[in-house]
C-alpha cells in the first residue's frame, strides 16, 4: 500500500463528561478533523481495560487514544488518575509486545476544549499515517501472546 | 436472539448534508440482528417518535438504535419513546453520527462511511443490552446553603420560606459577605447596609433556617436527596447562648490595634471582635491567634488561670470560655446550594502600581470602607498617609482582569460600574474632588448601568482615560501616575493624591478544595462550572448541588440574587419529589467468582463496595447501588473480571471493537 493514500484506523476510548463532550462541542462548533476516529464511549477513562487497547490492535487498530478530563477534574473524583498510572505501565508493555508505544496516546480533553479536541485527533491521526499500519511483524507478535489475551478478553 | 430496530435521523439537513442516510439505515439493516431499519427527517418529533413506537409493535423489536445527535442532547427523549411503547428505557443506544460526524466531516462519502461503523458499532454494544431497572432512593427533605453572603442569605431564605428546613453555614463570624462591606450599591445608589441588614435578620429569624457561622463544611458523603455532611464548629471562644452582644467585651479588650479583615486593614479591631456593628449574629469571637489569654492556655493547658481576663470579668453573662474546643457535627441534606462568592485579586502583582509600598494606593474595597458612614473614618474619605481629604483621585481599572500576564484573561464584569460610582459618590462627598479613569473599555451592560457610566462623566466631570498605566510613583507629598491615552496617542502624566485599584474578582483562594469536598467540577480559574452555561446555569456537574452568586464566575448583585432564587426553586423542585430514581447503570459483582481481594474497595471513589461473608467464612465484594455511580473503576481493577458495569459491560465495549475492526472495510 503506498504511504499516501494509507488511511489509519484509529479508536478512540472517550470519557463521557470530558472528552467525549468536548467532541460534540467540536461537532456543535463545525470543527473539521481527521475522519479516522471511531469513538466509543465510556464512562470514565478509569473504566478503560488495558485489555481493550491490546484488543484494539489485534483487531486491527492502528492507533488507539484514551481521553479522559484533565487530572483534577474527574467526575468520579479521581478516575484518569488511575487511568494515567495505568496507561504509563501500558506504554511500557506495548513495547514488550513489538507495538511502538506512540500507537497509544492517552490524553485529557476537557467538554469545554472543542478546538483542542480536533487537534489532538488530527495530530495523532497524522502521526498515524506517517508511521504507517501497524507492522505484520508486530501483529504476528501480538497473536503469538495473544492465545493467552484473547482467553482474557472473551468473558 | 436479540430483535434489534435502527431508525437514522436525517436532522433536517443537518446530517442529511453529509451522510447518505439512506445508505446507512440499508447498510445497518443487513447487520446481524437487525430486523427493521428505516430512516426519517427528524425522528425526535412526534412523528418520528411515533414510527419508532409503531415499529416496535409491529416488528416486536427488544431494543432500538437511534442514529441521530448526542445521547446527551436527545436520550431521554428516545428512553422514554421506547418506554411508552413497552420496552425498558434502557434497551436504547444513540448512534452520534451528528456531533461525532455529519458536522465534522464536510465530504458526504466519508460522512457516509463513518456513520454506517458509528451505527453498526451502537448495534453491536446493543446486543449485550439487559433491561435496567434504577434503585428508588427516598429524599431528604432539608437543604445545606454553604456561604452567607447575598447569593447564600436569598436562595436559603427562598427555600425556607417554602417550608423546607435550611441550615446555612458561613465560615466567617457573620452573614453578609461582600454585600456588607459595601457603601452604596450601583446604579440605583441604594445603601447597601439598609438594603441588606434587614435581610440578615430574617435569616436568623426564620423558624426554618439554622445558621451556623464560623463554621466550614468538612466533608460531603453521600449523593442526591441523601447527602450526609460534617460541619466543622470553630470556636468562638464565646458561649452564643449566653452572649447577650452588649459588646462590653470588646470595649474593654486591652488588644485594640489589630487590622481589621472587614474594614480591609483600613481601621482596627480589638481581639474579641466582631466584623461589623450590624453583624448576624450578634456574638463576637476571640481571634485565637491575637488574644493573650488564649495563647497563655494553648502553650501551657494545665494553666489554672489565663493571662489576661478582661473580657471574662466584665462580661455580665459569664459567655466568656478560653477553653472552647472545635466540635463537629454531621447532617443529612437533600440538596446543597453552594454559594461561597469570590475573591479579590491581590495587587501587589503589579509592582508597578505601588500597592504596598504607597499607602495612598488603595484598592476599591478599601475605597468601600473609607466612603462607608459605618467604616473607620466614619465615612469621611481621608488618605492613608496623612489623614488628609485627597482632590485629585485616579483610578485604575481592569487591576487583575482582561490581562493574560496576570493569568486573568477575563473581564471581571462589575469593575467598570464601581468605579462609576466611587466616581460620582466622592464628587457628592466634595464637589472639589476630581476623578480620572484609566480604562481599557468601559463595559456597562445592564439596566442603567450605561446611563450611570454617562452620569459619572457628564454630570459628575468625571475624566475617562483610555489606556493603561505604567508607573505610579510618589512626587512630594502626592503620587503620580504616568500612562497612555491610547484615544489621544499621547503620554499622559496626572497628579493624584489619592490612587484607587479596581481590583478583580476571582475565585476564593480554596475553591478547588471547595469543590473537591463536594465533588464537582471547576475551570482553570478555579470558578465552578455549571452543568451547561446556557440551559443548566445554576446546577453543578453533580446532581443535588446547585450553585449561586459568583462562584461561577463575575457578578453583580441583582444577577447573584436571580441565581440564588433559581437554585432555591431547582433545589424546592429537587426536594417536593417523594422519591427519586438512583443510577441503573450501577456495577454488580459475581459473588460467586470473587476472590476477596478488595482491590475494588480501594478505587471506588464512592465507598459503594461492601464485604460480604459467605459461606464458611469467605469474604466477597457487593456493591451498594444507592452508592455506586457508575464510573467502572472497579471493572476495570478487578483482577478476576468478576464485576461488570450495566451499560458498559466488557462484553459490550468489546463488540463495539469487534464489528469495527474484525469486519473488511466497511463499504
Amino acid at each position: 500500500m503506498p504511504e499516501t493514500s494509507f488511511e489509519p484506523r484509529v479508536v478512540g476510548f472517550l470519557c463521557n463528561w470530558c472528552s467525549y463532550a468536548g467532541a460534540n462541542l467540536a461537532g456543535t462548533s463545525r470543527i473539521q478533523y481527521a475522519p479516522n476516529i471511531r469513538i466509543v464511549r465510556v464512562p470514565c477513562s478509569g473504566r478503560v481495560d488495558p485489555l481493550f487497547v491490546v484488543k484494539a490492535f489485534q483487531a486491527g487498530a492502528d492507533g488507539v487514544m484514551v481521553l479522559g478530563c484533565h487530572p483534577g477534574d474527574c467526575h468520579y473524583r479521581d478516575g484518569n488518575y488511575y487511568t494515567r498510572r495505568r496507561f504509563t505501565l501500558m506504554h511500557a508493555f506495548l513495547t514488550f509486545l513489538g507495538i511502538d508505544e506512540r500507537r497509544l496516546k492517552i490524553d485529557w480533553v476537557s467538554a469545554a476544549e472543542g478546538r483542542r479536541f480536533a487537534e489532538v485527533v488530527t495530530e495523532f491521526t497524522e502521526q498515524l499515517s506517517q508511521m504507517g499500519p501497524l507492522s505484520t511483524q508486530a501483529s504476528v507478535q501480538v497473536s503469538a501472546g495473544g492465545d493467552q489475551i484473547r482467553e482474557t478478553v472473551s468473558l | 436472539m436479540a430483535r434489534i430496530g435502527v431508525f437514522v435521523c436525517h436532522c433536517g439537513s443537518n446530517i442529511a448534508n453529509t451522510v447518505d442516510v439512506e445508505q446507512v439505515a440499508d447498510i445497518a439493516g443487513q447487520a446481524p440482528d437487525v430486523v427493521f431499519s428505516t430512516d426519517y427527517m427528524f425522528m425526535c418529533s412526534e412523528p418520528g417518535q411515533n414510527l419508532i413506537q409503531e415499529a416496535i409493535r409491529e416488528h416486536n423489536l427488544d431494543r432500538v438504535v437511534v442514529a441521530a445527535c448526542s445521547p446527551t442532547m436527545h436520550f431521554r427523549t428516545f428512553s422514554g419513546a421506547i418506554q411508552r411503547a413497552g420496552l425498558n428505557p434502557y434497551m436504547l443506544e444513540m448512534a452520534n453520527i451528528r456531533e461525532q460526524c455529519s458536522w465534522v466531516h464536510a465530504d458526504k462519502a466519508v460522512g457516509t462511511d463513518k456513520s454506517v461503523d458509528i451505527v453498526t458499532m451502537a448495534v453491536g454494544k446493543t446486543r449485550w443490552f439487559e433491561p435496567l431497572f434504577p434503585q428508588e432512593i427516598g429524599v431528604t427533605r432539608r437543604a445545606l446553603v454553604i456561604g452567607g453572603g447575598i447569593a447564600g442569605i436569598q436562595a436559603a431564605l427562598d427555600i425556607a420560606d417554602s417550608g423546607v428546613e435550611v441550615v446555612l453555614v458561613e465560615r466567617s463570624p457573620s452573614i453578609g459577605g461582600k454585600m456588607a462591606q459595601l457603601d452604596k450599591t450601583f446604579p440605583t445608589l441604594d445603601c447597601s447596609g439598609c438594603i441588606l441588614t434587614p435581610r440578615m435578620t430574617e435569616v436568623v429569624q426564620h423558624s426554618n433556617i439554622t445558621l451556623h457561622t464560623w463554621s466550614e463544611v468538612q466533608e460531603v458523603r453521600g449523593f442526591v436527596g441523601n447527602f450526609e455532611v460534617d460541619i466543622l464548629h470553630k470556636p468562638r471562644y464565646v458561649d452564643a447562648t449566653l452572649c447577650t452582644g452588649c459588646g462590653e467585651c470588646l470595649a474593654r479588650c486591652p488588644w485594640q490595634k489589630i487590622p481589621s479583615e472587614f474594614d480591609e486593614g483600613m481601621g482596627t479591631r480589638p481581639a474579641i471582635y466582631r466584623p461589623f456593628p450590624q453583624a448576624v449574629p450578634n456574638v463576637p469571637v476571640i481571634d485565637a491567634e491575637q488574644c493573650v489569654a488564649i495563647k497563655s492556655l494553648v502553650e501551657d493547658p494545665e494553666r489554672e488561670k489565663p493571662k489576661c481576663g478582661v473580657c471574662l470579668k466584665f462580661c455580665p453573662r459569664d459567655a466568656i470560655d478560653f477553653r472552647q474546643q472545635p466540635t463537629v457535627t454531621t447532617e443529612e441534606f437533600g440538596a446543597i446550594v453552594l454559594a461561597n462568592g469570590y475573591s479579590l485579586f491581590d495587587p501587589t502583582a503589579y509592582g508597578e502600581y505601588g500597592y504596598g509600598r504607597y499607602p495612598d494606593v488603595i484598592t476599591s474595597i478599601q475605597m468601600e470602607r473609607l466612603m462607608n458612614a459605618a467604616g473607620p473614618t466614619d465615612g469621611e474619605v481621608r488618605r492613608p498617609s496623612d489623614g488628609k481629604h485627597p482632590r485629585s483621585i485616579v483610578f485604575l481599572a481592569c487591576v487583575g482582569s482582561r490581562d493574560e500576564r496576570m493569568g486573568r484573561p477575563y473581564c471581571s464584569k462589575i469593575c467598570c460600574m464601581y468605579t462609576a460610582k466611587h466616581a460620582i459618590m466622592l464628587k457628592e462627598h466634595d464637589p472639589d474632588v476630581q476623578s480620572y479613569v484609566f480604562y481599557i473599555d468601559v463595559r456597562a451592560g445592564g439596566k442603567g448601568y450605561e446611563e450611570f457610566v454617562r452620569r459619572a462623566q457628564e454630570e459628575y466631570g468625571t475624566c475617562y482615560l483610555r489606556g493603561r498605566v505604567s508607573k505610579v510613583y510618589p512626587e512630594g507629598n502626592h503620587l503620580v501616575v504616568m500612562g497612555e491615552d491610547t484615544l489621544m496617542g499621547m503620554p499622559v502624566r496626572v497628579e493624584a493624591d489619592l490612587v484607587v485599584l479596581a481590583t478583580g474578582v476571582q475565585p476564593q483562594p480554596d475553591a478547588g478544595d471547595v469543590a473537591r469536598i463536594l465533588g464537582i467540577s471547576y475551570d482553570s480559574y478555579g470558578f465552578i462550572n455549571e452543568s451547561h452555561p446556557k440551559l443548566n446555569p445554576v446546577e453543578s456537574n453533580t446532581a443535588g448541588i446547585f450553585l449561586a452568586g459568583s462562584t461561577i464566575g463575575p457578578k453583580d448583585i441583582p444577577e447573584s440574587v436571580s441565581q440564588a432564587s433559581a437554585a432555591a426553586a431547582k433545589v424546592l423542585g429537587l426536594l417536593s419529589q417523594p422519591s427519586l430514581l438512583g443510577e441503573a447503570m450501577t456495577a454488580l459483582v459475581d459473588r460467586s467468582r470473587c476472590a476477596g481481594c478488595f482491590a475494588c474497595e480501594d478505587i471506588c471513589p464512592y465507598q459503594a463496595i461492601e464485604r460480604v461473608t459467605l459461606g464458611y467464612g469467605r469474604q466477597a465484594a457487593e456493591v451498594n447501588e444507592g452508592l455506586c455511580k457508575g464510573c467502572g473503576l472497579c471493572v476495570s481493577a478487578c483482577l478476576g473480571k468478576v464485576i461488570t458495569l450495566r451499560g458498559f459491560s466488557d462484553q459490550a465495549l468489546l463488540e463495539e471493537l469487534n464489528v469495527l475492526l474484525l469486519e473488511p472495510e466497511s463499504a
